[in-house]
C-alpha cells in the first residue's frame, strides 16, 4: 500500500469535538427558546415582561466584547505574546463575570421588588430557566478560562497551547451567541 | 553454518492476581475494552428487559389474569422499554461503534480516550440508577419505586400531582446521566472519524460502517439534546415549583410531546442505522461481493439522518394536531421510506449474483432483510394518520416497533455479535449453536410478534395490565406468550455459545472470514495499539487489494 | 423435472392463496370482536377502512415483490458444494436500476399520501349539522364523564346516542376534555381514536347507522387502573334516544323507604366526589349518581350493575379497581347494605 503520507491532512481534533458539543448545546438552548416562546403571553397570572424586564444594555454588552477579548487573546498567544495574552484572558474572564454581576443584580430585583421567581407563573419558569441556563454555561466557561489564566500565572503556557485555546474560545463565542438569541427572544420579542 | 541449540529459561508464567486485572479494566481508556464492556453490560440488561417482558407475557395470557398487580405490571412495561432503549439498544450500538471505528480507519484509538471511558461510565451509572428505584421506598415488595409512567412519561401524569414520590424522578435522573453519556460518545465519534483516518481513507473511502456511524454520531448530538432539555424542565417542574408542563396553570401537555419525540423518533433511526452500518458490512463477505452501490447508501443515510428530524409528530398523530398539520407529517414520514427501501434494493444487490455461505451472521442478515421489509410496510400503514387513528396506541403499533427493533435491530446485532466475535475474543464460536440459536429465536420471533398484530386490529390498547373476556383477544395473547419461551431458549444457546466459545473455542487466527476492511489485518484480539504502523489506503477494501493485486478495487470505484 | 416441480409450486401457491383470501374475508366480521377496527358502522370508522384496504393492497404487492427478490436471491444464488472457490464478478453498482428503484417509491408514496390527506380532510374539517347531538366528554382517571349542553343531561360511563340515518344524518359531535391526565376514546367499530388532554380540547364525530351497542375502552395510559376505563356507546333508535333523555332529566327520585341510606350518603364523604341531582350531594370528582340505575354496569364498565356487585363496590372499590381513586369508606355491612338499596332507587 503506497499513499502519499506526507501530504495527508485531516481537520484537527480539538475544533472539530468542540463544533460537535456546540450542536449538542445549541439543540439543549433551542427547546428552552422554544418553550419561552411557546409560552408568551400564556401566564395565567403574575408579573409579566413588560412590567419587570429592564433590557441589560451595558452588561450584555460586556459579554459581546468579551469575545472580542478572547479573539485577541488566543491571537496573541499564536504569536507568542504571553504578557499580552495574559491581558487579554484575564480581562475576558473580568467581562464575563461583571455579566454575571449583572444577571445576579437583576434576579435579585425580580425576586425581591416583583416576587418573580420560577414558581410564580410560566414567564417565571421560563424566564430562570432559559436566563439561568446560559448563566450556568458562562460559569462553567468562566471556570475553564480561570483554570487557563492560573496556569499563565504560574508561567505554563506558551504558544503551543494556542491551539487549545482557541478551542475553548469557540466554547466562549457560542456562549455569546446564545446570548444574542436569549437578549432577543427575551427583551425585545417578549415584552 | 554452525547451528547452536539455545535452551531457553523455563517460561515464567506470573498470573496477576484478580484485583489487578479488574483494576485494568475498570480504568481502561482503550476503546477495544470499553467497546467489550458496552457490550456485555447490554447483553446483561438485556437478559433483565427479557424478564419483564416475560412477566407482562404471562400476565396477559388470559383475561383477568392475577399473576401481577396493576402497579407491578406498570412498572414492568415501563421499565422494560427504558431498559432495551437506553440501556441495551444504545450501549451496543455505542459498543461496535467504539469497537470497530478505530480498527476500520487505521487509528489506534477514540479521539479522546479518556472521554470514551467517562461517557462509558456515565452509561453504566445511569442504568444503575435506574434500578437503583427497585429498591427505594417499599424495598422488593411492591416494586418499590421504580418507574410507572411508560418510557415516554407523557405529561401530565409525570407531575408531582399525578405521580407522588420519586419513581418519576429515577427515571428522568437516569436518562438524564446517561445522556450524557451518549453526547459524549457522539462528540468522540464525529472527531474521531473526521480527524483519525489513515492516510489515503478520504470520506469517500471510508467503511460504510464508519459512515453511518458519523451520520448516528451527528443524530445523537441533535436528538438526545432535546430530551436533556425536557427532563431539566420536567425537573424543574418537580422540584422547584416550575410550570412547564403544569396543565393547571396554563402548561402544555402536548408540548413535552413535541419534545420528547423530537428526541424519540430519531432515536430510532440512531438505533437502526447502525444494524444497517453491520448489514453493510456483512453482507458483501457473506456474499462474496463488494457492496452494491455505495455512493447511494451514503446519500440514502444522510437523507434519513434529516428526514429522521422532520417525522417526529408522527407519534402524535390523535392529539388532534390541524388537518394541515396532520398531512404534513404523513407526507414526511412516507418520504423517509425513499431511501431506506433504496437500502434495501441495494443489500439485494449485493447479494445478487453472489455466493452466499448460510454462516451464523448471514444467517441473521437474511432475517434482518426479511423482517425489514414486514416492519417498514407496518410503518407505512402507521404512516397513513387515519389508518394511525386506529392503530396508534394498540398491539398493532407494539408488533410494529417490536418488528423493527427485535426483528430488525436486534437480529442486527446478533449478526454482528458472531461475525466479530472471533476478532474480539480470538476464538471461533460454535457454528451449530449459532445455527439452534438462530432457529428458536426465529421460530420464536414470528410467534410472538407476528401474531401479535392480531389483537391490534382488533381493538386492543397497548399497556393494559389485564383485558376484558370476549373481545376476541384471547387466543392471540396465548401465542404471543408461548412465543417468548422459544425466543428465551434462543437467549440461552446464545449465551452458552459465547461463553463456551469464549473458554474453549478454537483459535480463529485474523481474518476467518475472508474479509476486506481493516481490522482483519490485525491479529485477533488485536494488540493494544491495534497497528504496529499505521496503514495507508487506496481503495474501500484494502484487503480486497491485498490479496487481489492483479485486479484491486481502486481501478473501478 | 424442473417442469414439474413447477407446477406444484403453482398448486401450492394456488392453495395459500385460497386460504389468505378465505381468512382475508373473514376478518371484516363483525362476530371476530365487537371491537374490530374492520368492522365499521360510523362514516369515520368507515373512510378509514376503506384507506386500510388500499394501504394494505399497496403494501402487500411490494411486500410480494421484494420477498420474492429475496427468496429468489437466497436460493439461486447460494454458493454450492462443488464450488470452485473463485469470487463472483464484483457488481459496484448501476446508475439505471438506482433511478427505477427511487422513482418507482416516489410514485407509491405520492399516492399513498394524497389518499391519506383526502381522508384526513373529510374527518377532521366536518362541522356539525344543525340537528348533530353534542356530548362533552370529560376523562378522569378512571372514569368518563359525559354532559350534552343542550339537552342539560350529566352522566357518566355509558353514552347514548341516537342512530343516524344514512339519508338524513344525526351525527353526534363530541367535544374532548380531560379533568387530570391525558386519556384517548376509541370505539373502533365507531370511529379512530382521539386524545383527551388536559388545557387542549378536541374534537370528534360519529354518525353510526346500526343500532346496538359498542365497545372499546381509553387508548392512553392515564395511570394504574388505564386498563379498566371502559368505554360503552349504546347507539340508540330516535325512540329510545328521546325516551332515554326525558328519564336522564328527571330529578333524583325521592323514596322514603331507603331514607337511612340516603342519610348515610349525604353524610359521609361521598357527597364530595359525587352529585345525586336534587339533594346535598353535588361533588364533580365522581360519576353523576343520579340515574346510576339506568346503567347496566357500573365502575366504568367493569362490573355489572347489580345488587351485589354494586355492594361489593361501595364498600371496597379495590377489590373491584386496585389504585382506583375511590376510597372504601369503611362502612359497616348493615350501612353498605342501606346505602345500596338506597342508589337502587336511583333509577
Amino acid at each position: 500500500m503506497t499513499a502519499s503520507e506526507s501530504t495527508w491532512t485531516v481537520p484537527a481534533r480539538g475544533p472539530v469535538a468542540m463544533f460537535g458539543l456546540i450542536a449538542a448545546e445549541a439543540a439543549i438552548f433551542t427547546i428552552f427558546v422554544v418553550a419561552y416562546v411557546f409560552y408568551i403571553g400564556k401566564s395565567q397570572a403574575g408579573p409579566q415582561p413588560k412590567d419587570v424586564l429592564d433590557a441589560p444594555i451595558f452588561f450584555t454588552l460586556c459579554l459581546l466584547s468579551s469575545s472580542l477579548t478572547i479573539h485577541r487573546a488566543v491571537e496573541a498567544l499564536r504569536k507568542g505574546r504571553i504578557r499580552s495574552f495574559g491581558f487579554w484572558w484575564g480581562s475576558t474572564i473580568l467581562l464575563g463575570a461583571v455579566f454575571l454581576l449583572g444577571t445576579a443584580s437583576e434576579w435579585h430585583r425580580l425576586i425581591y421588588k416583583y416576587g418573580l421567581t420560577i414558581d410564580t407563573n410560566l414567564f417565571g419558569t421560563t424566564y430562570y430557566s432559559l436566563v439561568g441556563l446560559h448563566g450556568f454555561h458562562v460559569v462553567v466557561g468562566l471556570l475553564c478560562l480561570s483554570i487557563v489564566m492560573a496556569f499563565t500565572l504560574l508561567g505554563k503556557v506558551g504558544s503551543q497551547h494556542a491551539s487549545r485555546a482557541h478551542v475553548l474560545s469557540l466554547y466562549w463565542h457560542f456562549v455569546d451567541v446564545v446570548w444574542v438569541v436569549v437578549f432577543t427572544v427575551v427583551y425585545v420579542i417578549g415584552r | 553454518m554452525v547451528t547452536e541449540t539455545i535452551a531457553l529459561p523455563a517460561q515464567q508464567i506470573v498470573s496477576r492476581p484478580i484485583v489487578d486485572k479488574l483494576h485494568d479494566w475498570v480504568t481502561t481508556v482503550d476503546h477495544k475494552r470499553l467497546g467489550i464492556m458496552y457490550i456485555v453490560y447490554a447483553l446483561i440488561f438485556l437478559v433483565i428487559g427479557g424478564i419483564e417482558a416475560a412477566i407482562m407475557r404471562i400476565q396477559l395470557i388470559r383475561p383477568h389474569n392475577d399473576f401481577v398487580s396493576p402497579q407491578v405490571f406498570n412498572r414492568m412495561f415501563t421499565m422494560h422499554g427504558t431498559t432495551m432503549i437506553f440501556f441495551v439498544a444504545m450501549p451496543l450500538v455505542f459498543g461496535f461503534t467504539n469497537y470497530l471505528v478505530p480498527l476500520m480507519i487505521g487509528a489506534r484509538d477514540m479521539a479522546f480516550p479518556r472521554l470514551n471511558a467517562f461517557s462509558f461510565w456515565m452509561t453504566a451509572f445511569g442504568g444503575l440508577l435506574l434500578y437503583f428505584s427497585l429498591l427505594g421506598a417499599n424495598g422488593l415488595y411492591g416494586a418499590g419505586n421504580a418507574p410507572d409512567v411508560g418510557w415516554f412519561a407523557y405529561a401530565p401524569l409525570t407531575s408531582l400531582a399525578f405521580s407522588p414520590g420519586h419513581s418519576t424522578d429515577y427515571w428522568t435522573l437516569s436518562l438524564l446521566v446517561s445522556g450524557f453519556g451518549s453526547i459524549g460518545t457522539a462528540i468522540n465519534i464525529i472527531a474521531t472519524i473526521i480527524s483519525m483516518r489513515c492516510p489515503g481513507m478520504t470520506l469517500g473511502k471510508m467503511p460504510l460502517l464508519a459512515w453511518l456511524n458519523l451520520v448516528m454520531s451527528g443524530m445523537v448530538l441533535l436528538a438526545v439534546s432535546p430530551l436533556t432539555a425536557a427532563q431539566m424542565m420536567l425537573l424543574v417542574d418537580r422540584f422547584l415549583g416550575g410550570h412547564f408542563f403544569d396543565t393547571q396553570a396554563g402548561g402544555s401537555a402536548v408540548i413535552w410531546m413535541h419534545f420528547f419525540w423530537i428526541f424519540g423518533h430519531p432515536e430510532v433511526y440512531i438505533l437502526v442505522i447502525p444494524a444497517f452500518a453491520f448489514m453493510s458490512e456483512i453482507v458483501p463477505v457473506f456474499s462474496r461481493k463488494v457492496m452494491f452501490g455505495y455512493p447511494v447508501m451514503v446519500g440514502a443515510t444522510v437523507a434519513i439522518g434529516f428526514l429522521s428530524m422532520a417525522v417526529w409528530a408522527h407519534h402524535m398523530f390523535t392529539v388532534g394536531m390541524s388537518a394541515n398539520a396532520n398531512s404534513f407529517f404523513v407526507l414526511a414520514t412516507m418520504a423517509i421510506s425513499v431511501p431506506t427501501g433504496i437500502k434495501i434494493f441495494n443489500w439485494l444487490g449485493t447479494m445478487w449474483g453472489g455466493k452466499i455461505q448460510f454462516k451464523a451472521p448471514m444467517l441473521f442478515c437474511i432475517g434482518f432483510l426479511f423482517q425489514f421489509l414486514i416492519g417498514g410496510l407496518t410503518g407505512i400503514m402507521l404512516a397513513t394518520a387515519p389508518f394511525d387513528w386506529q392503530l396508534s396506541g394498540s398491539y398493532f403499533l407494539v408488533a410494529h416497533f417490536h418488528y423493527v427493533i427485535v426483528g430488525a435491530i436486534l437480529f442486527a446485532i446478533f449478526a454482528a455479535i458472531y461475525y466479530w466475535f472471533p476478532k474480539m475474543s480470538g476464538k471461533m464460536y460454535s457454528e451449530a449453536l449459532g445455527k439452534w440459536h438462530f432457529w428458536l429465536f426465529l421460530i420464536g420471533f414470528h410467534l410472538t410478534f407476528d401474531f401479535m398484530h392480531i389483537p391490534g386490529l382488533l381493538g386492543m390498547p397497548r399497556r393494559i395490565y389485564t383485558y376484558e373476556p370476549g373481545r376476541g383477544w384471547e387466543i392471540w395473547n396465548v401465542i404471543v406468550t408461548i412465543g417468548v419461551v422459544l425466543q428465551a431458549l434462543g437467549i440461552v444457546v446464545f449465551v452458552c455459545n459465547l461463553l463456551l466459545s469464549y473458554l474453549r473455542g478454537k483459535p480463529a487466527g485474523n481474518d476467518p472470514w475472508d474479509a476486506w476492511t481493516l481490522e482483519w489485518s490485525t491479529s485477533s484480539p488485536p494488540p493494544a495499539y491495534n497497528f504496529a504502523t499505521i496503514p495507508a489506503v487506496k481503495s474501500r477494501r484494502p484487503l480486497w487489494d491485498l490479496k487481489h493485486p492483479d485486479d484491486p478495487d481502486w481501478k473501478y470505484e | 423435472m424442473r417442469y414439474s416441480r413447477g407446477r406444484w409450486v403453482f398448486a401450492f401457491l394456488i392453495i395459500v392463496f385460497c386460504h389468505a383470501a378465505s381468512a382475508l374475508a373473514q376478518t371484516t366480521n363483525p362476530a371476530l370482536s365487537p371491537t374490530n377496527i374492520f368492522a365499521p358502522v360510523s362514516t369515520p370508522a368507515d373512510s378509514i377502512f376503506g384507506l386500510s384496504r388500499f394501504v394494505l393492497a399497496v403494501t402487500a404487492a411490494i411486500f410480494t415483490v421484494v420477498f420474492a427478490g429475496l427468496l429468489y436471491a437466497v436460493v439461486k444464488f447460494r454458493r454450492r458444494s462443488n464450488d470452485d472457490g473463485r469470487e463472483p464478478p464484483q457488481v459496484y453498482g448501476s446508475n439505471q436500476v438506482e433511478l427505477a428503484w427511487t422513482v418507482i417509491p416516489i410514485l407509491i408514496v405520492v399516492a399513498l399520501f394524497l389518499a391519506a390527506a383526502r381522508v384526513i380532510a373529510t374527518v377532521q374539517n366536518a362541522t356539525p349539522p344543525q340537528n348533530a347531538v353534542e356530548v362533552t366528554v370529560i376523562g378522569h382517571q378512571y372514569w368518563w364523564e359525559y354532559r350534552y349542553p343542550k339537552l342539560h343531561i350529566v352522566t357518566a360511563n355509558e353514552l347514548h346516542v341516537p342512530v343516524s340515518d344514512p339519508e338524513h344524518p344525526t351525527p353526534t359531535f363530541l367535544k374532548l376534555l380531560s379533568a387530570d391526565t391525558d386519556h384517548s376514546f376509541w370505539v373502533p367499530r365507531l370511529a379512530g381514536k382521539t386524545d383527551l388532554i388536559p388545557g387542549h380540547p378536541n374534537s370528534m364525530w360519529i354518525d353510526p347507522r346500526e343500532p346496538g351497542l359498542y365497545l372499546g375502552q381509553c387508548a392512553q395510559y392515564c395511570g394504574t387502573q388505564h386498563a379498566k376505563m371502559l368505554l360503552r356507546v349504546y347507539v340508540d333508535s330516535p325512540e329510545q334516544f328521546d325516551r332515554w333523555v326525558q328519564d336522564q332529566r328527571q330529578p333524583a327520585h325521592l323514596d322514603a323507604a331507603v331514607s337511612k341510606g340516603r342519610h348515610i350518603l349525604e353524610t359521609t364523604a361521598c357527597i364530595n366526589c359525587h352529585t345525586v341531582a336534587g339533594t346535598v350531594a353535588n361533588g364533580r370528582f365522581g360519576p353523576d349518581l343520579t340515574h346510576l340505575m339506568s346503567r347496566d354496569t357500573i365502575a366504568s364498565g367493569v362490573i355489572r350493575n347489580t345488587t351485589e356487585d354494586l355492594r361489593v363496590w361501595i364498600r371496597n372499590p379495590d377489590v373491584v379497581k386496585p389504585g382506583c381513586l375511590m376510597p372504601s369508606m369503611g362502612l359497616s355491612d348493615q350501612d353498605v347494605d342501606a346505602v345500596t338499596a338506597y342508589l337502587e332507587t336511583l333509577q
